[in-house]
């Protein structure tokens, strides 16, 4: 052996900090790893498929279901009066159904579910449900339900000085109207939940979700049980992206139900339509703004509404409208500001949580005021951006009347203006369009601020639980999910490095909330702060007990021993991890450890609208170049440059990955991912063949990726690391403002363009700003 | 001896996991992907959309090659019925690994290259790359796009999938599949049928003749069974519309529909031919079709889809009619009775209802060549560029004698209830001076010719205002000076 192995170049495997592989990787790519619709189908097992409301609004004048229930295959069938306990699933506000109980309230809601003995006997009994309703008339817009002043909850305010009075002696005034489309998650594996009766009545329940805890406590709910008779396991996801933090409790709360009623599993899995149809998606806004600005475009007064299509519940609405409004500043410092959000009632989907909740749409909102200011005083708008950044001493204060702690946005843009090669491609651009009358190219950067922590404060928990065996093998289990994050990775990694062994000698378990109970979910892109921190604190109690043990066994001092390479140095002596656990078993020590972790410093008074929600705020910019047909609205984004600032990195591959995946997920939300209702509320795009999310030819042909060098968070988060999940969303901001670039030099006038920009919309906003016929 | 005195059920055979394997008592109607992951609880190949439209449930078929090796064709298993899988070999993504757990060179690169998050596509896009990887072990750029256009993943963002592919050939030269190909070729050489397969499960009959006369003897008998050919239309009408059928011929085992050859100046196109037999032939005669028609779907859907298919269904917005209008193809159908030939504008009658009579198929496509001295371009509109639907779709032919318009024929999809050449616009062209006037003379008078769409795929102000345009970007590139394009790969 090394006499002096040099640490730094012989780390053990997986430590933090290296570009680790995903845990599951080599399943992924061989087929192997199991989804909940992969697990072994117990015998006996039924299918459950769900009668959904062919009606926007109605009121349910019967259900009969006599056909149903004697058609060949159907076990049973329920509908809202079979539900023992409480049919409500509401995270937030009490009354949200799982089954339509009197009324129907959106084309595609759940109203008769039926077990069969397969999916298809179950789809076909649905025919012979004989559901009567009265048509009601329906509100389906943000714009109907605003007039009407219809609201899942009440409006919010959040305010700073005089926005009206800074208006009315502000030198420049400039107002608009934008519009911002939702998005569906498109998980490429769709809801599913498996619920297997177990004894006393008891259930397990193998469920595709963010939120374990909340499936069970809400199985538990519409059940009638306590949340100790109800399991919830979750191994991994086959993506989440928000759209399974709540919704998975309505597909396992029906699939238990049927459980209960028939003591025999059963399995409800969505195909692609009926999830598209039933579940709710990212939210979309109307937002109206007023502002004044000085001749350089700084912004003195803001005045804005965002209003927010809910849905016909509120899920968590209420919540994504006041992350809208936390993001409504980006990076900007509003002298008087007022915002109001509005979570409006609608008889469609409910809209739920999608990765940013309502922040990606606050961001965008204030970039297209931005924008639209920099066009009305004929300015770069990165020149405008740049007048309007917090300042880090002064002008540090939020619309929520939080200091800005943290503020780096100016040195990462200007980084990035250098890196990107911005002011020299903004000339070539320029002179591009000039001769060029029919393709015409756009460029942007934008920057982002997003605030990490959950804004319910008492969210921000997490447990952990860490055992290690006599063989020195480890199992980690954690409170947080996999949805394809590498969250169990990056956790894995902090465990492998406070106990100095391999990554690979642990092992990566299902999260069960029979392990760790009470778990948060996995979102706010906070998970490997919080389940990271708790796991290294349940290591750190492991590895204390352990250098005890070795101190008192060995005779040296606490301070000679050392955890090293998957060995554990006691002065002189150097023993195997492995025979260590193994001695200290033997000696009674406890190999067995919690970890808790809560965030500290942050509190939220939603009342006034004031606090510390954050406890700091991660940053990244982004330059995007797109080309435009002008003739069709055709586009390609030909360029992106994305400088992102994750802190230290715990896996620098991974949060890569996050960086990238986030931002191409970003533009398709802002480009060619359009949700299309009929004038009846039906949702007509519904499967890929109509909804399009990006395909590989849509990455950029030049995308250049990197992660802030030598950053560090300031607050002290698990290895100085920053949040990574949804941030990298809103670097795609660059994007729809290259193209609205695009279509200015193209219109010679500051465009009109709502998300997302569709070539039909481009070319449209290419005519409109024009004043007739886009023909150049 | 006829297919109908044959007993009714012969079993499906195919070879899976190096040996063969037999489906009886399965509905015909059962998708491939129905059958691994619920008969055989084989899980690895995963069901996104059952659509077709996302790869998640990609496998590869293999059957011997010309040249003695074998050819290996990624498919969606969602819609691709099980008896169409009879005398091929079925690889799926548990195959690829060797049996001491190597990961196959392509499985390594997307390991390396970080190319999974969630996994679910992951199955998928290792099966496309797999079939890539045996076509070509260095594929640019273009060609990994192409290679994956029907495939969704919504974690990675693709770089490093890309990545993964362009690294793919760095691994082991030769895997397994390559070194027991000769022992494929005898299994798939012994599951050969000479004369059709006749099964029926579930209600369902099902024939897959070899000849056309096996063929118009059950479509004789059977007027009422439904035609399958490449299934990526009448797939969805299972997996989606959840409709049931008694009676179906498969078309794809007529070797004589298959044929993609010139016959003189020609362009036979066989009535079951896969767009991808027929790409390169359609690619010889312009090279905006190459362009054009890689946008048609995806490998996987141009691997089974035929042109035959695309043409018989009669959507208003297929790609393959507006450019066979523009060239002014002609169909051939055929029955017991004999065939007819018929100028394909005449073909398409209504919506969706087309000049085919009872026992009739599409025997063939026949394309001229484009005169001498005309000026065409095909154009595909829609919301992403690869793989989807058009919003619009329009082909161009213009023939100019001494600066005169001397014939124009303009074929349009999406801008009607079927695809429709634009009578109006080529008269206001035609005898008049090539020139820009005329051109706007053209694109006011497709006001007369149509009353486009107005759905989800675009609004039909957008759809007339950039068919007008589409005019308009013709006339600018016959005049060469000015850059009028954006394209897939930019
Ligand atoms: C994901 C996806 C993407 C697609 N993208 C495109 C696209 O970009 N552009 C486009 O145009 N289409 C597209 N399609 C539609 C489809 O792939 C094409 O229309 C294809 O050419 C159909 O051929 P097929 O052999 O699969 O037909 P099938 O599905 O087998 O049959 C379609 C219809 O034609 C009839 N039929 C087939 N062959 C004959 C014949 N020889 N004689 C008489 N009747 C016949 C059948 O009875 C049936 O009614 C897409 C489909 C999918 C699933
Ligand atoms: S499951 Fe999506 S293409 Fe087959
Ligand atoms: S890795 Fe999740 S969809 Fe591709």
């Amino acid at each position: 052996m090394d006499d002096a192995p040099d640490l730094r170049a012989h780390p053990v495997r997986g430590a933090v900090g290296a570009a680790a592989a995903h845990d599951s990787a080599h399943k992924h790519v061989a087929g192997a790893a199991i989804y909940v619709d992969d697990i072994p189908e117990p015998p006996d097992l039924l299918h459950v498929w769900c009668v959904m409301s062919p009606h926007a609004h109605a009121r349910i004048r019967s259900i009969d279901l006599a056909d149903v229930r004697s058609a060949p295959g159907v076990i049973d069938a329920v509908s809202a009066a079979d539900i023992p306990g409480k049919n409500d699933i509401g995270p937030m506000v009490a009354g949200e159904p799982i089954l339509a109980e009197g009324i129907v309230e959106y084309v595609g809601q759940p109203v008769v579910a039926i077990a069969a003995t397969s999916i298809k006997a179950a789809r076909t009994a649905g025919a012979l449900a004989r559901v009567e309703y009265d048509v009601q008339p329906a509100v389906l817009t943000v714009d109907d339900a605003l007039a009407q002043g219809l609201f899942v909850a009440p409006p919010v305010e959040f305010k700073r000085g005089d926005a009206a009075a800074a208006l009315a002696r502000a030198p420049n005034r400039l107002s608009g109207t934008f519009r911002i489309g939702g998005q569906d998650h498109f998980y490429l594996e769709g809801q599913v939940a498996l619920a297997i009766p177990q004894e006393d009545g008891d259930l397990l329940i193998h469920s595709s979700t963010q939120h374990p805890s909340e499936v069970q406590k809400m199985v538990a709910k519409v059940l009638g049980l306590a949340a100790n008779a109800v399991t919830v396991e979750v191994r991994r996801m086959g993506g989440g992206f928000g759209g399974k933090e709540t919704q998975p409790a309505m597909f396992a709360a029906i699939a238990a139900l049927l459980a209960q009623r028939t003591r025999r599993p059963v399995k409800l899995r969505l195909d692609r339509d009926d999830d598209m149809m039933i579940t709710g998606k990212r939210h979309d806004f109307v937002v109206r703004w007023q502002a004044g600005f000085d001749g350089e475009g700084r912004i003195t007064a803001l005045d804005m509404d965002l209003a927010a299509r809910a849905g016909h519940v509120a899920d968590l609405s209420p919540a994504i409208v006041d992350r809208a409004l936390f993001h409504a500043d980006n990076c900007y410092y509003i002298p008087d500001v007022r915002l109001r959000g509005f979570a409006c009632k609608t008889h469609t989907q409910s809209n739920t949580a999608f990765r940013g909740f309502g922040g990606p749409q606050g961001m965008i909102a204030i970039e297209e005021v931005v924008d639209a200011i920099a066009r009305r005083l004929g300015r770069d708008p990165l020149a405008v951006r740049r007048v309007n950044f917090y300042g880090t001493t002064d002008r540090n204060v939020t619309p929520y009347h939080m200091v800005v702690e943290d503020n780096i946005v100016h040195g990462l843009v200007d980084e990035l203006e250098r890196w990107a090669d911005y002011q020299e491609r903004r000339r070539a651009i320029d002179a591009f369009n000039r001769t060029s009358p029919i393709l015409k190219k756009g460029l942007a950067l934008t920057p982002l601020k997003f605030g990490i922590s959950f804004t319910a404060t008492f969210y921000n928990q997490a447990g952990a639980l860490l055992h290690v065996y006599t063989d020195g093998s480890v199992h980690l289990n954690h409170g947080g999910t996999e949805m394809g994050q590498g969250l169990f990775m990056k956790v894995a990694q902090i465990v492998a490095e406070e106990l100095q062994i391999d990554v690979d000698r642990i092992k990566i378990s299902a999260t069960n909330t029979g392990k760790v109970p009470n778990t948060s979910a996995t979102a706010a892109s906070a998970g490997t702060d919080l389940n990271g921190a708790a796991a290294q604190i349940a290591a750190r109690t492991i590895r204390g007990r352990l250098a005890d043990f070795a101190a008192a066994h060995f005779a040296v001092p606490r301070e000679a021993v050392r955890f090293r390479r998957n060995e554990v140095e006691a002065g002189a002596n150097v023993v195997p991890f492995a025979t260590l656990a193994a001695l200290a078993y033997r000696a009674r020590v406890q190999l067995s450890a919690t970890g808790f972790y809560k965030t500290p410093k942050i509190h939220w008074d939603r009342d006034n609208a004031r606090g510390r929600p954050f406890l700091y705020f991660a940053y990244g910019a982004a330059v995007a170049e797109v080309l435009v047909d002008t003739l069709t609205g055709e586009y390609k984004v030909t360029r992106a440059d994305l400088l992102h600032d994750v802190g230290h990195s715990i896996n620098p591959a991974i949060d890569r990955g996050q960086v990238e995946g986030g931002f191409i997920q970003g533009m398709g939300w802002l480009t060619t991912e359009e949700l299309w209702f009929d004038a009846k509320g039906r949702l007509a795009t519904h499967a890929p063949s109509t909804y399009k999310i990006p395909v590989a030819s849509d990455l950029p042909r030049d995308f250049r990726v990197r992660l802030l060098e030598g950053a560090r968070n300031a607050e002290d988060t698990v290895h100085r690391s920053k949040a990574v999940g949804e941030p990298p969303l809103m670097l795609a901001n660059a994007v729809f403002f290259a193209l609205k670039d695009a279509v200015a030099a193209a219109a010679g006038a500051a465009p009109s363009l709502a998300a997302p920009a569709t070539p039909e919309r481009v070319l449209l906003a290419i005519e409109d700003a024009r004043g007739g016929a886009a023909t150049p | 001896m006829s297919s109908e005195g044959r007993s009714l059920n012969d079993p499906i055979r195919f070879a899976l996991d190096g040996a063969m394997h037999e489906i009886t008592g399965v509905a015909p109607t059962t998708t491939v992907l129905e059958y691994l992951r619920g008969e055989l609880r084989r899980c690895g190949t995963k069901e996104g959309c059952a659509e077709g439209d996302c790869g998640a449930c990609t496998v590869v078929l293999a059957e011997p090659a010309p040249d003695g090796g074998l050819t290996y064709r990624a498919v969606n298993s969602c819609i691709q019925f099980v008896p169409t899988l009879d005398g091929r070999a079925l690889i799926t993504v548990e195959n690829l690994a060797a049996p001491d757990g190597t990961l196959h060179p392509v499985q390594q690169a997307m390991v390396d290259c970080h190319g999974s998050q969630c996994g679910f596509c992951t199955p998928g896009f290792v099966m496309s790359l797999f079939a890539l990887w045996h076509a070509d072990k260095h594929p640019s750029r273009n060609a990994v796009e192409e290679a994956l256009a029907g495939n969704l993943c919504r974690c990675t963002g693709y770089r490093p999938i890309l990545d993964a592919a362009l690294a793919m050939g760095k691994g082991a030269a030769a895997d397994r599949f390559d070194t027991d190909a000769a022992t494929l070729r005898t299994l798939l050489g012994r599951l050969a049928r000479d004369t059709g397969l006749s099964y029926a499960a579930g209600g369902t009959r099902f024939w897959s003749p070899h000849s056309k006369a096996e063929l118009f003897t059950i479509l004789a008998a059977h007027p009422d069974a439904a035609i399958l050919a490449g299934g990526t239309d009448f797939g969805l009408w299972v997996t989606k519309q959840h409709r049931r059928f008694d009676k179906i011929v498969w078309l794809g085992r007529l070797a004589e529909l298959q044929q993609v050859a010139r016959d003189g100046d020609v362009l036979s196109i066989g009535g079951a031919a896969s767009w991808t037999a027929a790409l390169p032939h359609l690619a010889a005669l312009h090279p905006d079709l190459d362009a054009y028609f890689k946008r048609f779907a995806s490998v996987q859907i141009r691997n089974a889809g035929t042109v035959g298919g695309n043409v018989a269904n009669a959507s208003p917005i297929g790609d393959g009619p507006p450019v066979l209008l523009a060239l002014g193809a002609a169909v051939v159908l055929e029955g017991a009775a004999g065939a007819r030939t018929l100028d394909l504008a005449d073909f398409f009658q209504a919506y969706r209802r087309t000049a085919l009579r009872p026992g009739e198929i599409v025997a063939a496509i026949r394309v001229p060549p484009l005169p001498p001295g005309t000026r065409f371009a095909a154009y595909k509109l829609s919301k992403r560029f690869d793989q989807d639907i058009s919003t619009l779709a329009a082909a161009f032919a213009v023939s100019i004698d001494d600066g005169r318009v001397a014939a124009a024929k303009l074929g349009f999809g999406g801008m009607a209830a079927i695809p429709q050449r634009a009578a109006a616009a080529e008269a206001a062209l035609t005898g008049q001076p090539w020139s820009l006037a005329t051109v706007q003379t053209a694109m006011a008078a497709l006001d007369r010719d149509f009353r486009p769409l107005d759905d989800l795929r675009g609004s039909a102000r957008y759809r007339m205002a950039a068919a007008r345009n589409l005019l308009l970007r013709f006339w600018h590139e016959s005049q060469g000076n000015v850059a009028t394009r954006v394209t897939a790969h930019g």
